[in-house]
């Protein structure tokens, strides 16, 4: 070869690698997903990916989203945050900057979805968290809304005072005690929540006890709340502590009414309640297969098909989620982060599996109603719903 | 008074869960001067093993007990094999981390298997009597019965046998030792098994008081039992018995008499107390300098 062919032979080369670069490749709208898979809390990952993928095939099933005039399906991106802070953050910044997504789902839990929502803020991506009930997931620390996060669920502000009365006024019940752990975000808030609206709707609190997480031991607690001789028995905790504590307050003695809020509603806890310690509790939740909403039924019929096994809550609100973030993206009709901010900021109303959402005054945390549960023969029975 | 007698009660459980772990980091440390930070993973895999057993065969308890110990022993056993032995003459830091790379190991492979928490089958009638307002549950009995005789057994087999006095002919003078025909790397090793084994036996009791498992269920439980060894004096078998009771007893304590929200931080603050009036922990003896 001499030197003409030489060069011409890269010339050809390096135009046929810019050729084979610039290809296009075929569009996608990139979603997000920062997912508890691993860690503390795997039953909420695992109905979060596998409510996010039914949606998604729906929707690429009818050919994907309608953007300026052209379909494109959706690609889902998924991480594992382990249930831990650092990285749930670390994946959200991976999603964001480096997946290029136009909009991120999760995390769920309230530990991870407090510093991703920082994330989200300072990179300008919109995430919408389905479970994570905490004050600050949406707000920041002076009480404005943060401008790129929202969620499907309701927050403690919406569920512990409906809760709070339903034990004052439905069950009778006006002498509580609370145990929770105090080293997690979520449980946190509903406890001092709960207190106060207990206290405000004329019923006393009696104790207030707490531990921190991977206690198994709560004896000591429970023999202080025993002394007390409380009616009602609130138990914000997850659904891997709720089982043990039921069991050690029913082996102490403790015959207080249990009621709990929407951490408890995942089949695990069942399936970790062997000793039916927890049988004729009382909880609060987001969802509920008996409610007879018939978009619910549909989507329970064909999450039953695909997974073998009812959707729970965590699986509901994932889906409406994935709802929310499709329907901010057709309204923006772009790709770009910003309109589909913006578009989102501007739904006021939205009809999910989970019932009505509505998102008043630019609210970013959404008004709906909370549903209450009983636990009998290690089944969930629906039994009413109490509207804000 | 009921009260009183009742929160007695629930010292004397966490107590002996401590006793039963702290033993197996003061074993290690007396003969090696080393800080096996896998004990906590050795007893979250003795619950595990259980759980495996019964979803075999389904066993009694009084079988479970010991396989689970010569199964988690055989383990300790190996761990020191592969992992500390090759690295017994590096500097102590080098076994800490390596000990405590091993545990995130031994997590992560549990993980891997196991991500949920399980419920642990019954293995044991719980029965529980009321007396005078207290309630004692038959499975506190067992717990706090078995530990003390585990413990009884490992005080006779180190004061009274000859692989006891080995253990502490190694623990004053390890280089003499082999000087004298003792053969030090197996008894090195038989230590291991012998803590490992007790703190599997600590995983099984553990995890039948408190049924759910989960691979981390080893961490928080094998830094307190850590903590209790260092109060009794590391290195010392009663020490670590002592400091396991008063570990289990501050934490009640403090929730008896403050608000549950400080007991970790009065607990621990007491125990920091403890250290600066006594060193080398309650019965630990200052090392002789020699020259």
């Amino acid at each position: 070869m001499n030197r003409q062919s030489k060069d011409t032979f890269c010339l050809v080369f390096f135009f046929s690698l810019l050729v084979v670069s610039c290809q296009p490749t075929k569009p996608v709208v990139k979603i997000g997903l920062n997912a508890e898979i691993t860690g503390e809390a795997p039953a909420v990952g695992a109905s979060c990916v596998n409510a996010a993928k039914l949606y998604v095939s729906e929707v690429n099933q009818s050919g994907g989203i309608d953007i300026a005039g052209k379909k494109m399906p959706i690609e889902l991106v998924i991480g594992d945050n382990g249930s831990k802070a650092d990285e749930s953050v670390a994946i959200s910044q991976r999603l964001i900057a480096q997946n290029e997504v136009v909009a991120m789902v999760g995390p769920n839990v309230s530990s991870c979805a407090v510093p991703s929502s920082e994330i989200a803020e300072s990179m300008g991506c919109l995430m919408i968290s389905p479970w994570s009930t905490n004050l600050r997931t949406t707000r920041n620390s002076d009480g404005s809304f943060k401008k790129n996060v929202f969620r499907a669920c309701f927050t403690e502000l919406v569920e512990t005072p409906l809760l709070a009365q339903f034990a004052l006024n439905n069950l009778h019940l006006s002498k509580a005690a609370i145990l929770y752990d105090i080293s997690s975000e979520s449980p946190n808030s509903a406890a001092h929540e709960f207190q106060k609206s207990f206290l405000q709707a004329g019923g006393k609190v009696v104790a207030t006890e707490t531990y921190t997480t991977g206690d198994r031991d709560f004896s000591a607690q429970l023999t202080k709340i025993k002394a007390e001789n409380p009616d009602v028995f609130f138990i914000p905790a997850y659904y891997n502590d709720v089982p043990l504590i039921a069991q050690q307050a029913r082996r102490l003695g403790i015959t207080a009414q249990l009621i709990g809020y929407n951490s408890w509603s995942t089949s695990d806890l069942l399936k970790l309640d062997t000793g039916h310690c927890l049988s004729n509790a009382y909880f609060s939740n987001h969802f509920s297969l008996e409610s007879g909403l018939p978009k619910e039924k549909k989507f329970a019929a064909q999450y039953q098909a695909a997974y073998g096994q009812p959707p729970d809550d965590i699986a509901a609100l994932t889906y409406d989620t994935m709802g929310l973030v499709t329907e901010a993206i057709a309204k923006a009709d772009s790709l770009n982060r910003k309109a589909i901010i913006n578009a989102m900021a501007h739904i006021e109303f939205f009809s999910g599996v989970t019932g009505d959402f509505s998102f008043i005054k630019e609210n970013h945390d959404p008004l709906k109603d909370i549903i209450i549960l009983t636990i009998k023969d290690g089944k969930f029975i629906y039994v009413k719903t109490v509207k804000p | 008074m009921d009260y009183i007698a009742q929160q007695v009660i629930n010292a004397f459980q966490l107590g002996s869960i401590y006793a039963l772990i702290a033993l197996g980091y003061s074993l290690v440390y007396g003969v090696l001067s080393m800080i096996n930070f896998a004990h906590g993973d050795l007893f979250m895999l003795g619950a595990f093993f259980c759980l495996l057993l019964e979803s075999i065969v389904p066993v009694p308890f009084w079988i479970v007990l010991p396989l689970t110990m010569i199964a988690i022993g055989f383990l300790g056993a190996l761990l020191e094999r592969l992992a500390y032995r090759p690295i017994r003459n590096a500097p102590r830091v080098s076994a800490i981390i390596t000990a405590l790379g091993c545990g995130l190991i031994i997590e992560n492979i549990t993980l891997a298997f196991s991500p949920y928490p399980r419920h642990m089958p019954t293995l044991l009638q719980n029965s529980i009597t009321h007396f005078h307002g207290i309630t004692i549950s038959s499975l506190q009995i067992v717990v706090i019965g078995v530990s003390l005789l585990l413990m009884l057994l490992l005080d006779f087999i180190i004061r009274f046998t000859s692989f006891g006095m080995a253990i502490r002919a190694l623990s004053s003078d390890r280089l003499m030792v082999s000087l004298l025909g003792i053969p030090g790397d197996s008894i090195i090793s038989l230590t291991f098994a012998l803590g490992a084994a007790l703190g599997g036996a600590a995983g099984l009791l553990y995890a039948l008081a408190y049924p759910v498992i989960s691979s981390s269920m080893g961490i928080l439980i094998g830094w307190k039992a850590f903590v209790a060894a260092v109060i009794g004096g590391i290195g010392n078998i009663r020490g670590a018995l002592l400091g396991a009771y008063i570990l289990g007893a501050t934490e009640v304590i403090s929730v008896t008499i403050l608000p549950s929200t400080y007991r970790d931080l009065i607990a621990y603050s007491l125990l920091l107390i403890i250290l600066v009036f006594k060193p080398y922990g309650i019965l630990g003896e200052p090392p002789i300098q020699k020259v």
